[in-house]
C-alpha cells in the first residue's frame, strides 16, 4: 500500500493551469523525485498536498485517510511535513526556537498546563527540548542553537529548515530544492543525511530537485511534471532515457540529436 | 559591588525625595532607579530584592507623604498592564490593533454599570450599586468577558492582514465607544456621554485587622494605597502570565506566525486558534485593569477612552521594544512619566520664567523677553510637540525600542 497516493489532483489559477490531472504514489521506504522545467507545477503540487492550496479537482490520500480540505496544521500532525524552496524560517527566533515550533503538533500542553507550570509542562517541555538539541546536532548545527536564524550562513538555514520539518516528526518528508545553491560537496553530504534519514527518522522523501546528479543519484523513484501534466515516471535510468523528458528538458530537436549521438 | 552602588542610589534618590515630596527631580530620581535596575550588571536576587524593596516598602512610604507620587504609580501601572496586553497581539502574533482601548472600555462598563445605580436604570429591584464585596468577582468576570470580546472580534477579521486589520480594529475601538457614547436610549444602559459615577471602590476587607492593630486610617488615606497595591498585584500577575505563556509552544507559535504565517502553518501551527488566543488573552488584561481604572476614577465616560488612548499604548510598546516584556513595562512607564511628569513639569518651569519676566538673551539673536511671549506659544502647547519629537527621534535612531526581545541564553 502507497504511503502517499495523489488521484488525478487538478488546481487552475486563473486562466492557467498550475495542475492537470496528476496522479502520484510514493510508497513506504523510497526517496522519490519530482522533477520538471521551471514552472511545471512542483512547488504548486506541494502547497496543495500541505494545505496551503485547496486542489479543484483530485483525491489525496495520505495512509489510507483523505486529506482534501485539511488545514495545513491537520496535515502536519496526519505525518507530512516541508521544507520551502525559498528558505522561509522565523528569522527573529532562535535556531533552537524555530526547531521547537517544528514541534508543536507533537508537544500537547495545554493552556492550563502552561499557566500553571504543572510537572507535566516541564516533563514534556523537557523532552521536547532533547529531541530539539538532537536533530540539531543530526543537522550539524550544534553550538548555533541560540543564535538568531538569520544569523546563520544559507548552508545552514537550509539544514536547520531541514530539522525544523524533521522536528514534526514525519512520516512523509517533503523537500523543496533542498541542494539549492549548495556546492557539490554541500549537496554530497546532504544526500548522505538523507539517507540516513531514512527509516530513523521519516519513512519516506519527495524531493523537489534541480540538480540532476542529486536527483539520480539518491532517487528510487522519479516523477516528471511539465505544465502542470505528469509526463513520465520510472527508475532513473528510464527517466534518464525518456524522450519526453528529454524534449521537455531540451526541446524536441534534441531527442532526435541525442539519438543520432 | 554594583549592588552596593544600587542600594546607595536608591537610598539617596528616596530620602531626597523625602527632604523635597514636592519635587518633581527627586521623584524622577527615584523611578531612574528601575533603569538602573535594569541596565547596571548584579545578581539578579539582588536586583529583584532591590526592586521589591522600592516598590512595596519605599514607593508607598513616599505616597503616604505625598499622594501625587502613588497617583502617577497607579496610573503607570494601568499603562504597563494595557501594554503588556498589546504587546502579546501586537508584539508577539505580530497583529498591528489600534483599538486595543475597546477592551479597556468594556471592562471599565463592565464595572461601572454594575458597580454604581445605573444598573438600576434596566434593571428593576433597587439591587445596585452592588457592595464593594462585588468587587473581585467581578475582576475575574472581566477577564472572561475581556477574552469573549477579544475572540468575538478576531473571528470575523483574522482573515485580514496587516493594515486592514488596523482599520478594522481601529473600526470596532469607535464603535464601541459610539455604544457607549448612545445606549442611554431608548432604554438607559451607560448614560450616555454623561458617564456613570459614583462608581463602588473595591471593599476595603483589610480594615478590621488594621483596626485590631491599633492603626487608625480615614478611608481617604487608605484608598490610594489600596489601589496602588491592587494595580501592581494586577500587573505582578499579568507579567507572570505573560513570561509563561511566552515561555511555552503557545508563545513559539505566536512568533512564529509574526515571523511567517504561512511556514507556522506548515510546520503544525493552527494559525486561526493561536490568533484567537493571542487577542483573547490580550483583551482580558485590558479589560481586567479596566475594572480597576473605573473603581479607582469612581467616575467614567466614553470621553476617556478615545482612539489617542489605543495610540498612546501601541507608542509605548513600540518605543519600548515590540514583542518584549521588559520593553513593553519601560516604554510604559517611560511615556507615562513623560507625559504626566517630565513635560508638565517643563511647562510649568518655562512659564515660570515667563510669569518672572526673565530675559533670554541669545547670542547673535538679541535678547527676548520671554513675558511678552504670545499666548500662542504658550509652553503647555509644546508638550505634544516635544513628545511627537520623541517618537520621531525614536523611530529613527532606535526603530527596534528600548529594550528589544534579547536572544534566549539561559538553555
Amino acid at each position: 500500500m502507497a504511503l502517499l497516493e495523489l488521484r488525478d489532483i487538478s488546481k487552475r489559477f486563473g486562466g492557467l493551469q498550475a495542475l492537470a490531472r496528476v496522479s502520484l504514489e510514493v510508497e513506504d521506504g523510497v526517496i522519490a523525485s519530482l522533477i520538471g522545467p521551471n514552472g511545471a507545477g512542483k512547488t504548486t503540487l506541494f502547497n496543495t498536498l500541505t494545505g496551503l492550496y485547496q486542489p479543484d479537482d483530485g483525491q489525496i490520500r495520505f495512509q489510507d485517510r483523505s486529506l482534501m480540505g485539511m488545514k495545513p496544521d491537520k496535515i502536519t500532525s496526519a505525518g507530512i511535513s516541508r521544507t520551502f524552496q525559498n528558505i522561509r524560517l522565523f528569522s527573529h527566533m532562535t535556531v533552537l526556537d524555530n526547531v521547537l515550533v517544528g514541534m508543536h503538533s507533537r508537544v500537547h500542553t495545554g493552556l492550563p498546563e502552561i499557566l500553571l507550570r504543572t510537572r507535566e509542562f516541564h516533563k514534556r517541555e523537557k523532552e521536547a527540548l532533547h529531541r530539539a538539541m538532537e536533530l540539531i546536532e543530526l543537522t550539524g548545527l550544534t553550538g548555533r542553537e541560540g543564535e538568531w536564524a538569520h544569523q546563520l550562513s544559507y548552508g545552514e538555514q537550509r539544514r536547520l529548515e531541514l530539522a525544523r520539518a524533521l522536528a514534526a516528526a514525519p512520516k512523509l518528508l517533503l523537500l523543496d530544492e533542498p541542494t539549492a545553491g549548495m556546492n557539490f560537496t554541500e549537496a554530497q553530504s546532504l544526500v548522505a543525511l538523507l539517507r540516513e534519514l531514512m527509516g530513523r527518522y521519516v519513512q519516506a522523501i519527495l524531493l523537489i530537485e534541480h540538480n540532476m546528479r542529486v536527483v539520480m543519484g539518491v532517487s528510487h523513484r522519479v516523477h516528471v511534471l511539465d505544465y502542470g501534466e505528469k509526463i513520465a515516471e520510472g527508475d532513473p535510468d528510464e527517466i534518464r532515457r525518456d524522450p519526453r523528458v528529454i524534449e521537455a528538458y531540451l526541446g524536441s530537436g534534441a531527442w532526435a540529436k541525442h539519438a543520432q549521438s | 559591588m554594583a549592588a552596593f552602588g544600587l542600594l546607595t542610589y536608591i537610598a539617596a534618590s528616596c530620602w531626597l525625595a523625602f527632604i523635597f515630596p514636592q519635587s518633581v527631580l527627586a521623584f524622577l530620581l527615584v523611578e531612574a532607579s528601575f533603569l538602573l535596575l535594569c541596565y547596571v550588571p548584579a545578581p539578579p536576587k539582588v536586583k529583584l530584592f532591590l526592586g521589591a524593596l522600592v516598590l512595596l516598602v519605599l514607593l508607598p512610604s513616599l505616597g503616604a507623604i505625598n499622594g501625587y507620587y502613588l497617583e502617577i504609580a497607579i496610573q503607570i501601572g494601568i499603562y504597563v498592564a494595557l501594554a503588556l496586553g498589546l504587546n502579546i497581539v501586537v508584539g508577539f502574533v505580530g497583529l498591528l490593533n489600534l483599538g486595543f482601548v475597546a477592551f479597556f472600555a468594556i471592562g471599565a462598563y463592565l464595572w461601572a454599570i454594575f458597580g454604581s445605580p445605573q444598573a438600576n436604570e434596566f434593571i428593576a429591584g433597587g439591587f445596585f450599586p452592588l457592595s464593594p464585596n462585588w468587587f473581585f468577582p467581578f475582576l475575574l468576570l472581566s477577564i472572561a468577558v475581556g477574552a469573549l470580546t477579544g475572540a468575538l472580534l478576531g473571528l470575523p477579521v483574522l482573515r485580514l492582514r496587516g493594515d486592514y486589520l488596523a482599520i478594522v480594529t481601529l473600526g470596532f475601538a469607535e464603535v464601541v465607544r459610539a455604544v457607549f457614547n448612545n445606549l442611554d436610549k431608548p432604554i438607559n444602559f451607560t448614560n450616555g456621554p454623561k458617564g456613570i459615577s459614583p462608581i463602588t471602590k473595591p471593599p476595603l476587607f483589610f480594615k478590621p485587622w488594621l483596626e485590631f492593630f491599633g492603626w487608625e486610617f480615614s478611608d481617604a488615606t487608605l484608598y490610594p494605597m489600596y489601589f496602588y497595591f491592587l494595580v501592581l498585584l494586577v500587573v505582578f500577575m499579568i507579567i507572570i502570565v505573560t513570561r509563561r505563556l511566552e515561555d511555552s509552544r503557545i508563545g513559539r507559535a505566536w512568533k512564529a506566525i509574526r515571523e511567517d504565517e504561512m511556514a507556522a502553518a506548515a510546520m503544525g501551527v493552527p494559525v486561526v486558534r493561536m490568533k484567537l488566543l493571542g487577542f483573547a488573552v490580550g483583551a482580558s488584561f485590558a479589560s481586567a485593569v479596566g475594572v480597576l481604572f473605573a473603581a479607582k476614577q469612581v467616575f467614567i465616560n466614553p470621553e476617556s477612552f478615545t482612539f489617542m488612548e489605543s495610540i498612546g499604548v501601541l507608542a509605548m510598546v513600540i518605543l519600548g521594544g515590540m514583542g518584549s516584556i521588559p520593553g513593553a513595562i519601560l516604554g510604559a512607564a517611560g511615556v507615562t512619566i513623560l507625559n504626566l511628569q517630565l513635560l508638565k513639569g517643563l511647562s510649568l518651569w518655562l512659564n515660570g520664567l515667563r510669569q518672572s519676566g526673565t530675559i533670554l538673551t541669545l547670542p547673535l539673536l538679541g535678547s527676548y523677553p520671554l513675558s511678552e511671549l504670545p499666548v500662542q506659544f504658550e509652553p503647555a502647547k509644546y508638550e505634544r510637540m516635544i513628545f511627537g519629537l520623541i517618537l520621531i527621534l525614536m523611530m529613527i535612531f532606535r526603530p527596534q525600542g528600548i529594550l528589544p526581545p534579547r536572544r534566549d541564553q539561559k538553555r
